[in-house]
């Protein structure tokens, strides 16, 4: 029988998850104000203008606006702020 | 802002699905509605991100602004109101097994560099252990795979099992310990491919007889080799992995992955010791890490046309990262000869030369990303280089950016440029023996 060892696991600790809730949907879109986060990514600010005016060509309804943070890869709180008391729904983007 | 009750969507490119959803789990929210378009989305035209828009999410395969709006419409459902918070923890010991399962247990796991290891059995940890004075269940740091991940935290004695599985022995242990407490992994998850290179400096260099001279930076030393390994290996393990795909983006990948660790030649160089240079005393041992790694140059000299070749290869360098100016011995004699005789001056001479058009420095997705947010806010020396006019030349550096270090065994008068951002991170190895 092939003799069996013991060794240590390599890896290190995780932090422990705490779990959050998503924020309810909309019903619609219509009628409310969209805000289209530009992560700041190289190209990002072009894909967010697209999608911007694929908003104002398609849906006119829905009302769209930029903003992005101060630096790329750091909480904005002031952003973050300014989202959460003015627009109703976010689209972040684009990650990579 | 889903806390603050506002509903998102958050869009990233195809590639990083299994990334985002990874990350998305950590962070406690695994439903949160992302959407993708093909990579990549840099330097596609307007016309070609209107298509990824009007076209098809490649991970849902259905159209994405239809998967857009339903994410900020379609109600929750019983999995989103569940709620995810969960204990993660690793096993101090694995169950027993045999070698050879063992060994392809680790590699199965992402757990090494896919190379032959030292399985790390509680006997070769103990022993390994006696490297150091400090306790085994002692907290040692955090690594990440990059600034937006999770971090994981570290003991002792889990670095000292990795050190086992490089090869190091004991004595090694209090430089893989200060590696690990520099809180940067030699692994990072970027697209970019980056590596850590690590500098030694001081005593123990020779106390544990490192490398400076033929081949300081290459595969010619037990210590250099296998400390280098241990800094790989733990990077990987103590930080959550560098699993391609998850943990690990890097689009070609990096040699300097294996290991790249080497010590300076401070008794032949003929300027201040790295470590000096950053306010430590000379009798005080320590390591230096320099993250990037990612591109090399290399050149003779300096020969009659020095200033040309220089200037060259500087502007050859990425703009965001400056290098570490690595030079045998002969090299930095030669500069001492010019009238550089100190590191700073020569760093100067480098900063002030390395040169690029303004539309050259700005055409670069990183200085885009990172750079131009700062500029467009008016910080320096950022602004300066955007209000430049397009073919006026702009400073890559400043002279703090550059590093320099003397290595090498004077066979020849080489130097290599290697992407270096030194981040102030220099640990005293002392701390940890």
């Amino acid at each position: 029988m092939t003799e069996k060892i013991t060794v240590h696991d390599p890896r290190g600790y995780p932090p422990k998850v705490d779990g959050k809730r998503l924020a309810p949907r909309l019903q619609s879109l219509d009628g409310k104000v969209v805000f289209l986060v530009d992560c700041l990514f190289d190209n990002s600010e072009v894909f967010m203008d697209q999608l911007r005016m694929w908003f104002a060509e398609n849906l006119p309804g829905i009302q769209t606006r930029m903003i992005k943070p101060r630096e790329s890869w750091k909480d904005d709180p002031d952003m973050r702020a300014e989202v959460e008391a003015e627009a109703d729904a976010a689209i972040l983007g684009v990650g990579l | 802002m889903e806390a603050g009750g506002i509903p998102t969507i958050s869009v990233h490119t195809d590639k990083f699905h299994r990334l985002s959803q990874s990350v998305a789990l950590a962070n406690g929210m695994p439903t949160q509605r992302q959407a993708y378009v093909p990579q990549p989305l840099v330097d596609k035209s307007p016309a070609d991100l209107r298509a990824y828009i009007e076209g098809t999410d490649p991970v849902s395969k259905h159209p994405f602004m239809q998967g857009i709006i339903e994410g900020l419409t379609k109600p929750l459902n019983d999995n989103d109101l569940k709620g995810q918070s969960f204990e993660r923890s690793t096993p101090r010991l694995l169950e027993p097994d045999s070698e050879d399962n063992l060994r392809q247990l680790f590699i199965d796991n992402h757990w090494t560099d896919f190379l032959p290891i030292i399985l790390p059995t509680e006997d070769r940890v103990a022993e390994m252990l006696e490297g150091t004075s400090r306790k085994p269940d002692e907290v040692v740091g955090q690594l990440r795979p990059t600034a937006f991940r999770e971090a994981w935290e570290f003991t002792v004695e889990k670095v000292a099992v990795n050190a086992v599985m490089a090869g190091c022995k004991p004595e090694y242990l209090p430089v893989v310990l200060a590696l690990a407490a520099s809180g940067t992994s030699a692994r990072s998850s970027s697209t970019n491919s980056f590596a850590t290179i690590s500098l030694i400096n001081g005593p123990i260099r020779n106390e544990i007889s490192m490398n400076d001279g033929i081949g300081a930076m290459g595969p010619y030393n037990h210590a250099n080799a296998t400390i280098g390994r241990a800094y790989n290996l733990l990077s990987i393990n103590l930080q959550g992995g560098s699993v391609p795909g998850d943990t690990y983006m890097g689009t070609l990948g990096n040699g300097y992955n294996y290991s790249a660790t080497f010590a300076e030649a401070e008794e032949r160089s003929p300027w201040t010791p790295f470590h000096v240079g950053k306010g430590f005393e000379p009798d005080q041992s320590t390591a230096s890490v320099f993250f990037g790694g990612w591109y090399t140059q290399a050149g003779y000299g300096p020969r009659d046309t020095w200033k040309e070749k220089l200037r060259r290869s500087l502007a050859g360098c990425e703009q965001l990262i400056a290098p570490i100016f690595v030079m045998d011995p002969i090299v930095a004699r030669g500069f001492v000869d010019l009238g550089f005789d100190t590191k700073e001056k020569l760093a100067e001479w480098c900063a002030e030369n390395a040169q690029l058009t303004a539309r050259e420095y700005w055409d670069d997705q990183w200085i885009q990303t990172l750079r131009h947010p700062l500029a467009v806010a008016g910080v320096e020396p950022f602004a300066s280089r955007l209000a430049a006019a397009p073919d006026e030349l702009v400073n890559m550096y400043e002279p703090d950016d550059i590093s320099i270090v003397v290595a090498g065994g004077e066979t020849q008068g080489n130097w290599k440029m290697i992407a270096g951002d030194y981040r102030g991170a220099t640990v005293v190895i002392d701390d940890w023996r």
